[in-house]
């Protein structure tokens, strides 16, 4: 190890999301004496951003009041809202929905291409300072006397053996004073860290969703920039949480996906293919008419909310954005609130530097005083009562939670399960038929993942660790069927010879890097490492 | 109009691609070819070129320097000759791409190469973008420098015409490369990019030592090239370097033979440009079935010998 | 001995481009861009015979916008020492930028100019020959391999069905096919020091060279797809199909 070579910042940021990017802007703001160090697995900045989206200005306001000047790329305002509750063949609008569903009340919002949002961040950050380096991804935490000092990033050049290749190159320490853990939802190196200070010690199961997108260009004439709609009910069963967005925004573009709970039930279900089927329902299929989809990707959330959020800081770091789960879900935003955390976790950073405390432990503390907190506490029974009374009641519960509780409801709802411990055996449920891509609006997936430009070198050793096959035998093929072979929404997961010797075949290379199956491997076998820096998707802007 | 065709021989035939492009040039203006060698390989050519229908005239230029075709005397030697010539033509080879440009450089004009399409005198389409968009270009030069993709037009004949032969000075010197020697591969089997024939298997071959038994005999049979699908690599039945797609090899033979292969779109994406498709496979519905020109559907392990014996 | 290397900046390989639904060219805005994969292997056997002790400096190039510097910062990280970039408007034409490298000779007067092959978004496979026309200068296109000695550039070249070698004077042009090397990575530690290198900026104008584009374009379609063809009943149907219809065996 001592080959490898070193570096010493002030912060090291693992992340280059929304989260990462504030939180290094606001650094340099606060101090511009700060040196900020931000790196990024996917090959630029915004290549791994998979997000709706719609955001709401309002953290940007404050990190850049003058973001409009800048250019910033928010260029679609919300105009028209739609929200539906869907059976097989009709769907019913829901009415007044600022008042039944005010947490989705989108006016003042824009519709953008969180990527192009991140890339845009990325150019304020480094105007401010800050060194971004994307194409390597963070590999390991490096903890000493019990403090994280910084990360390394991934060898470059390791043949899939495991042994050197002819261009080797070892990764580097980038050692920090403060390290800010901005990955996401489900972040490999927050993984380890939440395991290695226990803090997840007395929250609530982290609780997901899949998120699967697709980008459309459509003519012209029925492009209406602004329109957001939102869909809740059928191809999924009252048991399962989940629905569909579309928002036309950009040039004549439209953005389309639908997000699975993780928690669902029945292993034959493949949210790729719900994803799919519902853009034949009457309410999204007109959208569709007459245009080329442009780009495919998926990424998975994180949805429980205040009961999940883990402890926030640990000496030498904290944890920020999804990463942490202050997604809204009810919102169904992280943007926002990702953002804020980035900021806050940046100011507490600022101040541990001043004093030269371990750890930032301000950051919790200023969570708490902001709207951010609040936010949170709002909606925090909206998603469980869906995990515990299903889509109807859970509907109906979110309305009177927010007409007459406005969210100030004397009680908590918890998660119980973690999202790996819901799986029902292939005994006991019900098939799906899924129909046939026709290869104008729905599409199979193999030549969805071609949309996403994903790739990996293949020289390297497979980034999907599945620790036991034996396991993946007895569990996952005799009791569920390989449910990862509809779950993963990039084809990864094959099951080569059902009918003799049926074994797991991982296609790495497909790997779009939702982290779906670290998630929701029913005996978490699956370990999702960083493959080679700059592998996975490269998404492009619109995305 | 008139244009200037460049044309190489080979083991004392017309190059097919040469003919291609002489049928190119035949619809912008009356064709003369130049041929290149050393005294007796221009004569050889010159005689077989005469040959061609729609070559008006032959011009033959014979000197020792010219021997190996190398670009800087026949590029000298074409901008000597390029005065009262609209176009000036090759194939898409690797000596008209390595002759053509350096000529077009002399004679300040912008080349277009790989033309696969001829709208008119002064426009044409080209791939870019490895053939994944088609561009109209359209030359503002007085002089066209052109190479033309040899699929893309069918190659003349090679018998039936007379045209005259008109020796030309051959009078140009290179004083700054020398040919040294030419190394063609010692395997029997062609390199998998420069292969007429492919055949490659996939998942549905099982195992290394199927994939061995069943595909070298075919592809010994057929002189073929043989290829492998992603899924084949990753699971060792082939080894890295056969590996035809997105992120292998990119292919387009005259024949490219599927066995096995389910056709993932990274893997079509490599051999999509093939003349002709076979594919083999058990599953009817195999996206590979639908960029097949002829699909086989059955049993690979009787077809496969079966097609050995019987090609 | 000095060695120029050209690099340009394109639509990075993973990435599929589209045709733009007016049909007016390739979207390319918010692509993801990097060094075009040929002279990402002219950079390294460049820097490969620098650390051999054949050269004593690699300076790259590109011509283009302000965000070629990226590229060169690429080929400053993976080890050339300096570079240059010749600002220009759009994408020049390999007439264009040849003319500006032939400017570029002769104010740095290297001994190689080492250039990828082609570029993988024009697809043009031209410059290097172009420029060695305007120079006069030898070429060892389509290399394989490269050995300098004696003032010369032996160059084994990629030719149809083999290779073949050529020898020439330097100074020469070399361009680089793909398997002339594996091109290394651009660690994180050079990626930083490399921040460091010279990078001179320079207007094509101030070169006194005439960029104007001799091509227009006219259109840019996409390509026909293929066409499902038909299910044959047996091994002796295909053979006759293949025989009589195809006429490839």
């Amino acid at each position: 190890m001592s080959e490898r070579e070193a570096m010493e910042f002030d912060v090291v940021i693992v992340g280059g999301g929304p989260a990462g990017l504030a939180a290094a802007i606001r650094l340099r703001q606060l101090n511009p004496e700060t040196t900020v160090c931000l790196i990024e697995k996917g090959s630029e900045i915004g290549a791994h951003i998979v997000s709706g989206a719609v955001i709401e200005p309002r953290a940007l306001e404050e990190l850049l009041p003058d973001w409009l000047e800048r250019g910033a790329p928010l260029k679609t305002p919300v105009t028209e809202e739609e929200m539906y509750f869907l059976t097989e063949t009709k769907g019913f609008k829901i009415p007044a929905l600022d008042r039944v569903m005010p947490h989705l009340a989108n006016h003042g919002n824009y519709v953008v291409s969180l990527g192009e949002v991140c890339r845009w961040l990325a150019e304020q950050a480094e105007e401010l300072g800050v060194e971004i380096y994307p194409g390597f991804a963070g590999a390991e935490v490096l903890i000493e006397q019990n403090r994280v000092v910084g990360v390394a990033t991934g060898d470059m050049g390791i043949a899939r053996d495991g042994e050197r290749g002819p261009n080797y190159q070892p990764g580097m320490e980038l050692r920090a004073k403060y390290t800010l853990f901005a990955e996401g939802c489900r972040g490999s190196l927050t993984k380890q860290v939440m395991e290695h200070y226990n803090l997840r010690k007395g929250v609530d199961p982290q609780t997901y969703g899949l998120g699967i997108k697709e980008v459309w260009e459509i003519p012209a004439e029925n492009h209406r920039p602004g329109l957001v709609v939102h869909s809740f009910g059928w191809p999924l069963d009252d048991k399962t949480y989940g629905g569909a967005w579309l928002y036309h925004f950009g040039e004549n573009l439209v953005s389309y996906g639908f997000v699975t709970g993780l928690d669902y039930e029945n292993t034959w279900l493949s949210p790729f293919d719900e994803m799919q089927r519902t853009k034949l329902h009457p309410v999204f299929r007109k959208h569709f008419e007459g245009g080329r989809r442009l780009i495919y990707g998926a990424r998975a959330l994180s949805e429980g909310g205040l009961q999940s959020i883990p402890r926030l800081t640990f000496p030498g770091g904290a944890l920020l954005g999804d990463s942490a789960g202050f997604l809204n879900t009810p919102k169904i935003k992280g943007t926002h609130t990702a953002m804020k955390s980035g900021m806050l976790a940046a100011e507490a950073v600022i101040d541990a530097l001043k004093t030269d405390r371990a750890e930032p432990a301000s950051y919790t503390g200023l969570v708490r005083k902001s709207w951010l907190y609040d936010e949170l506490k709002t909606a925090r029974n909206v998603r469980p009562a869906f995990a515990r009374w299903g889509a109807k009641l859970g509907a109906l519960y979110a309305g009177f939670d927010a007409m007459v509780l406005r969210g100030k409801a004397p009680w908590t709802l918890h998660f119980k399960h973690a999202d790996n411990e819901t799986l029902q055996p292939a005994s006991l449920s019900t098939p799906i038929a899924y129909p046939k891509p026709d290869n104008k609006v729905t599409f199979d997936k193999l030549s969805s993942v071609f949309l996403s430009n994903t790739n990996h070198e293949e020289d390297q050793p497979v980034h999907l660790k599945v620790r036991s096959v034996d396991l993946w035998k007895t569990v996952n093929w005799d009791v569920f069927r390989a449910p990862e072979s509809r779950y993963c929404p990039a084809g990864v997961y094959e099951t080569a010879d059902a009918d003799s010797n049926p074994h797991l075949v991982i296609n790495a290379q497909n790997c779009v890097h939702c982290k779906t199956c670290d998630i929701k491997d029913p005996t978490q076998n699956i370990d999702w490492c960083t493959p080679e820096g700059g592998g996975g998707p490269n998404y492009p802007a619109g995305m | 109009m008139t244009v200037l065709v460049l044309v190489e021989t080979e083991a004392g035939q017309i190059r097919q691609a040469s003919r291609s492009a002489i049928t190119a040039a035949t619809k912008l203006g009356d064709v003369h070819a130049l041929v290149v060698g050393d005294a007796a390989g221009a004569d050889e050519a010159a005689a077989l070129t005469a040959k061609v229908p729609g070559v008006a005239k032959v011009l033959k230029a014979g000197a020792d320097v010219l021997a190996h075709e190398l670009a800087e005397p026949v590029a000298d030697l074409i901008v000597s000759l390029a005065e009262g010539y609209s176009h000036i033509v090759a194939a898409s080879t690797a000596v008209g791409k390595n002759i053509l440009p350096r000529a077009a450089a002399l004679l300040d004009v912008q080349p277009i190469p790989d033309v696969v399409g001829i709208v008119d005198a002064d426009t044409f389409v080209r791939p870019i973008y490895a053939g994944n968009a088609l561009a109209t270009v359209k030359s503002s030069d007085a002089k066209k420098v052109l190479t033309v993709r040899a699929t893309s037009f069918e190659p003349a004949p090679a018998e039936g015409g007379s045209a005259p032969v008109e020796a030309v000075n051959a009078a140009v010197q290179d004083t700054v490369s020398r040919f040294v020697s030419a190394q063609t591969p010692t395997s029997d089997r062609p390199e998998l990019e420069a292969a007429r024939v492919i055949v490659s298997g996939g998942r549905g071959l099982g195992s290394a030592e199927n994939f061995n038994a069943l595909l070298e005999p075919l592809a010994d049979k057929l002189g073929a090239a043989i290829g492998a699908s992603r899924v084949a690599v990753d699971s060792g039945y082939a080894p890295n370097d056969f590996q035809v797609g997105q992120t292998g090899k990119i292919v387009a033979p005259e024949l490219y033979i599927a066995v096995g292969i389910s056709g993932a779109i990274q893997h079509l994406a490599g051999m999509k440009d093939s003349k002709v498709i076979v594919a083999i496979n058990k599953d009817a519905e195999a996206p590979i079935l639908q960029v097949a020109d002829y699909a086989l559907v059955g049993d690979l392990f009787q077809i496969v010998p079966e097609l050995t014996k019987d090609l | 001995m000095k060695i120029l290397v050209p690099v340009k900046r394109v639509v990075d390989y993973n990435i599929k481009v589209l045709v733009k639904s007016d049909g007016t060219g390739v979207e390319t805005a918010g692509l993801k861009m990097s060094m075009n994969p040929f002279d990402e292997i002219a950079v390294e056997e460049a820097i490969r015979l620098r650390e051999k002790g054949v050269a004593t400096e690699v300076i790259a190039v590109s011509i283009g916008v302000q965000q070629a510097q990226d590229t060169l910062r690429t080929a400053m990280a993976m080890g050339a020492d300096r570079s240059i970039l010749v600002l220009s408007d759009e994408s020049p034409e390999p007439l264009a930028v040849a003319k500006v490298l032939k400017a570029l000779v002769e104010r740095e007067k290297p001994d190689l100019v080492f250039l990828g092959k082609q570029a993988i978004d024009d697809d043009m496979n031209a410059t290097g020959q172009m420029l060695a026309g305007l120079l006069g200068w030898g070429q060892g296109t389509f290399a394989s391999k490269v050995e300098i000695a004696d003032g010369r550039a032996e160059v084994s070249r990629e030719i149809d069905g083999g290779t073949e070698t050529v020898s020439l004077a330097l100074p020469a042009i070399i361009t680089a096919d793909l398997r002339l090397n594996e091109p290394r990575y651009a660690s994180l530690p050079n990626i930083m020091k490399a921040k460091k290198k010279p990078l001179e900026t320079i207007q094509a104008a101030d070169l006194g060279v005439d960029m104007t584009r001799r091509l227009t374009t006219v259109s840019v379609a996409e390509p026909a797809t293929r066409k499902a063809g038909i299910t044959v009943g047996s091994v002796a149907e295909l053979v006759g199909k293949l025989r009589n219809e195809a006429k490839v065996i």
